[in-house]
């Protein structure tokens, strides 16, 4: 049987021992700027994101992946800043919130049908909710109501304005679809 | 979450000498580091898996597939050779955690994660015994509240389930995970690959703590899932939400039909003990698929379950979920 992964020929820098740090310098993009990021390996990106790049747009929720509001994406794809350390994003684009909009202050049509459609009460998940519909429409998982629900269903919004967030995320996705 | 010492693995020799310097490997993050917040886990090591090449690749190769184990949920649930050969493995990814997760999630660490026992995943110090957590303190689910635990496999010790969804599409479709370690690489069947409390109590554990056969210095690299000509297969999953939440229940079932009668089916089931439950099919066989005829069979494959006080009603919705996995597999509902 070929084993090909498990090949160790396959893989290597030559060195047989890895190379243990307790700090680290980490290179990275946020929002299109490049950034070192000096940090103790267990600083999460969220942390990093809110204490020390000065981002507060990112919310911190629960702390443990399941409420989605400290979405972000990285090299384009929406992920949990809670369940991901700055050590991992190396090399890596990140994308908050305070990068959706364009590079002349306008909002971003997915923020433009927030506002239009009232999909918020207190705001807290915002943030959240639009990083992810921006990735939800990009992945092309907009395209009804009920695959809106279950591509957004990790942004949880207490106050439930879910029938006005599907709707904003779907509007959105019609325009980018240049639709009426 | 306390410090720690960290280190991107280049290579699998880096990772598995890793293992042996008391690391534990991190690859999305999305277990460990919740771990690490409650005090399940407290590794003075880290070692990185991210950096290294190919190690998320799917493919096909002859009769079987390879999925790579840091191939993402999200990545194996829409990709094409997945959804063709291995549809319920690639319906179990989309129907796990939430959009967001499943890009960071891998199938390597999907299988490893720890049962959703409230009692057990509390931060320390606990207030009640887990046996998990501190071995000898006693189950307080096993005459507390057991709702969504075992009804095979378990023992006084513990009453956990393994609540992965892939873990289940794994073990019904014969996969085999291929390990690497430090004494070399081996192939592990998936249906062998957790372990009931009975199972690990009768390996000389308390049945509490062992949940898997994968050595501690050993790391999952890929899996290998067979492809077989005219085979079929679903996953169905029962929930309280339409979405991201862990399943009350949930059975993969893969079947080959013959004049419309089943050839061959085999059936797993998520959520009923510490390992996917197989479930011996010998008696469906020539059945006709319908609902009628398929589910008395299932019942009487799952006559030697032992719920608990509050779990009664996973006999029945499991017989029900792997009739209608079983029927959707063959095309029938």
């Amino acid at each position: 049987m070929p084993q090909v992964l498990s090949d160790p020929s396959r893989h290597g820098d030559g060195s047989a021992q890895p190379s243990w740090s307790r700090r680290l310098a980490v290179k990275l993009r946020l929002n299109g700027q490049p950034q070192i990021a000096e940090v103790s390996p267990r600083i999460t990106l969220l942390d990093w994101l809110r204490e020390e790049a000065g981002l507060t747009g990112t919310k911190k929720g629960c702390n443990e992946g399941a409420c989605g509001t400290c979405t972000v994406l990285i090299d384009g794809e929406r992920m949990n800043s809670c369940l991901t350390l700055v050590a991992q994003c190396e090399g890596r684009e990140v994308t908050t919130i305070e990068g959706i909009a364009g590079a002349d202050g306008g909002l971003h049509p997915v923020q433009q049908a927030f506002i239009e459609h009232d999909a918020f009460q207190c705001g807290y998940c915002t943030p959240g909710q639009i990083v992810s519909a921006v990735a939800c429409i990009a992945e092309g998982h907009a395209r009804d109501e009920a695959s809106v629900r279950e591509w957004m269903s990790g942004n949880i919004c207490r106050c439930s304005c879910y029938p006005q967030i599907t709707a904003a995320v779907l509007d959105a996705a019609r325009r980018r679809e240049g639709a009426p | 979450m306390r410090e720690f010492e960290y280190a991107r693995g280049a290579s699998l020799q880096q990772i598995v000498a890793g293992l042996g310097a008391n690391a534990a490997i991190i690859a999305g993050g999305t277990e460990l580091l919740n771990w690490m917040r409650l005090g399940i886990a407290d590794p003075p090591r880290i070692i990185d898996l991210g950096g290294v090449d190919g190690l998320d690749r799917i493919s096909r190769e002859g009769d079987h597939l390879t999925v790579g184990a840091l191939a993402t949920l999200n990545m194996i649930g829409e990709d094409p050779l997945v959804l063709a050969h291995a549809t319920a493995l690639g319906q179990a990814c989309l129907l796990a955690a939430s959009a967001q997760v499943r890009n960071r999630a891998t199938i390597g660490g999907n299988v490893l994660q720890k049962t959703r026992c409230p009692y057990f995943r509390s931060e320390v110090p606990l207030p009640w015994g887990c046996n998990k957590r501190q071995p000898g303190s006693g189950c307080a689910a096993r005459n507390g509240i057991n709702a969504r635990h075992a009804i095979f496999g378990w023992t006084d010790a513990c009453v956990a389930v393994q609540p992965s969804d892939p873990a289940v599409a794994l073990s019904c479709l014969d996969a085999e995970a291929e390990v690497v370690g430090a004494s070399g690489c081996r192939f592990i069947p998936m249906k062998e690959f957790h372990l009931t409390q009975q199972e690990a109590a009768a390996l000389g554990s308390d049945g509490a703590e062992l949940e898997t056969r994968l050595a501690p210095d050993e790391i999952i690299v890929a899996y290998r899932i067979p492809v077989r000509n005219g085979a079929r297969s679903a996953y169905v999953k029962v929930r309280e939400r339409a979405s991201y939440e862990y399943a009350l229940v949930s059975a993969a079932a893969c079947v080959e039909l013959d004049a419309d009668r089943i050839a061959r089916t085999d059936i797993a089931l998520g959520s009923v003990a510490q390992r996917p439950w197989r479930l011996a099919t010998e008696s469906l066989v020539g059945a006709s698929p319908t609902r009628e005829a398929l589910a008395p069979l299932i019942q009487a494959a799952m006559s030697d379950a032992r719920p608990l006080p509050q779990n009664a009603y996973k006999v029945t919705m499991a017989c029900n979920a792997a009739v209608r996995a079983l029927l959707t597999a063959a095309g029938q509902s």
